[in-house]
């Protein structure tokens, strides 16, 4: 019963966390999310008892794919600044 | 509005083919999971996952060993990392996290290797964590002598790949199949190649990392 309630709420926080990291307007803040993704996707292959599959996600869906995904965006950024120096605001306009 | 709707009707249908499919499926495990679970005790290992990827159908792993090689390839014909990693030797406190974390990190791939041939684990969990444990260095700016060894970082790259084909064809001298250990002894034999395949694994995914071929070139 236990279990159930747990799987429950880990479905639903699954999806619930992919919608707003798909949706984030700020792109770290995404990131994050895509990480902390990974992790509860770990933790749903141990629950169906792929814990093959949860190492490999965990070091490589979460921590790798993350690590690659947030120098991807620090490019970005850079590659923004450059092209658009004289920044107003100082932040990026159009991401 | 509309391509919005659109999407997510389109998605909503996917996921319920996906569920129905899901609720189709039979449910006594089928194909051949009896059978490899009864050759399990001559497979060398004791653990099912490690011995379909490793003896049953070493072939498959060969081929997905060559794919990550091919991934660095290509990343490192399209371009020379211009990344120059910030040089945070300077930083005391995350100097003295990676001495602590890196020998951890080498250690729990080393376990993981080990323990795959009688429990979840093996070479791509190691080789991953390995992974994590290049990109830290190479965050941390400790590696910029050894990335300019271009000879040997090709060849741990390619050492899971050649290791893999050299043991395919020692067997196939051996027992006249590729990769078809002799009777009784694959244990020892998996090993040799998941070592190999982890250093290639584990190099490929952190300098992937570095988005391109690091180092000087003439």
């Amino acid at each position: 019963m236990m279990l159930q309630v747990f799987d429950w709420i880990l479905v639903l926080v699954l999806v619930a966390l992919a919608w707003r990291c798909l949706n984030d307007r700020d792109l770290f803040r995404a990131v994050i999310k895509f990480i902390a993704l990974g992790l509860l996707l770990a933790v749903a292959w141990v629950r169906l008892r792929a814990p093959d599959v949860a190492l490999a996600e965990a070091a490589v869906g979460s921590g790798l794919t993350g690590a690659l995904i947030l120098s991807a965006r620090v490019r970005m950024r850079r590659r923004e600044r450059a092209a658009a120096p004289h920044n107003p605001s100082g932040r990026e306009a159009a991401r | 509005m509309m391509r919005r709707l659109s999407i997510g009707v389109l998605s909503i249908a996917l996921l319920a083919a996906l569920g129905w499919a899901v609720r189709s499926l039979p449910p006594e495990p089928s194909g051949l999971t009896a059978a490899s679970l009864a050759k399990l005790p001559e497979s060398g290992v004791t653990n099912p996952v490690t011995a379909v990827l490793l003896n049953y159908r070493g072939y498959d792993t060969l081929l997905e060993v060559g794919v990550l090689l091919l991934a660095i390839v290509g990343v490192w014909s399209l371009r020379r990392s211009e990344w120059a990693a910030a040089d945070l030797r300077g930083r005391p406190l995350l100097m003295s996290l990676l001495r602590v974390l890196l020998p951890v990190l080498v250690l729990a791939a080393g376990y993981l290797l080990w323990i795959g041939a009688f429990a979840p684990g093996g070479a791509f969990q190691g080789g991953a964590l390995l992974g994590g444990a290049l990109v830290l260095v190479i965050l941390g700016g400790l590696a910029r002598r050894w990335l300019q060894r271009q000879r040997g970082l090709r060849l741990g790259l390619a050492l899971g790949v050649l290791v893999f084909a050299a043991v395919g064809a020692a067997a196939k001298a051996l027992t006249g199949g590729l990769l078809q250990y002799p009777a009784g002894s694959g244990g020892p034999w998996i090993l040799v190649i998941e070592s190999a395949a982890m250093i290639s694994i584990g190099l490929t995914l952190g300098l992937l990392y570095c988005g391109g071929r690091p180092g000087e070139d003439p």
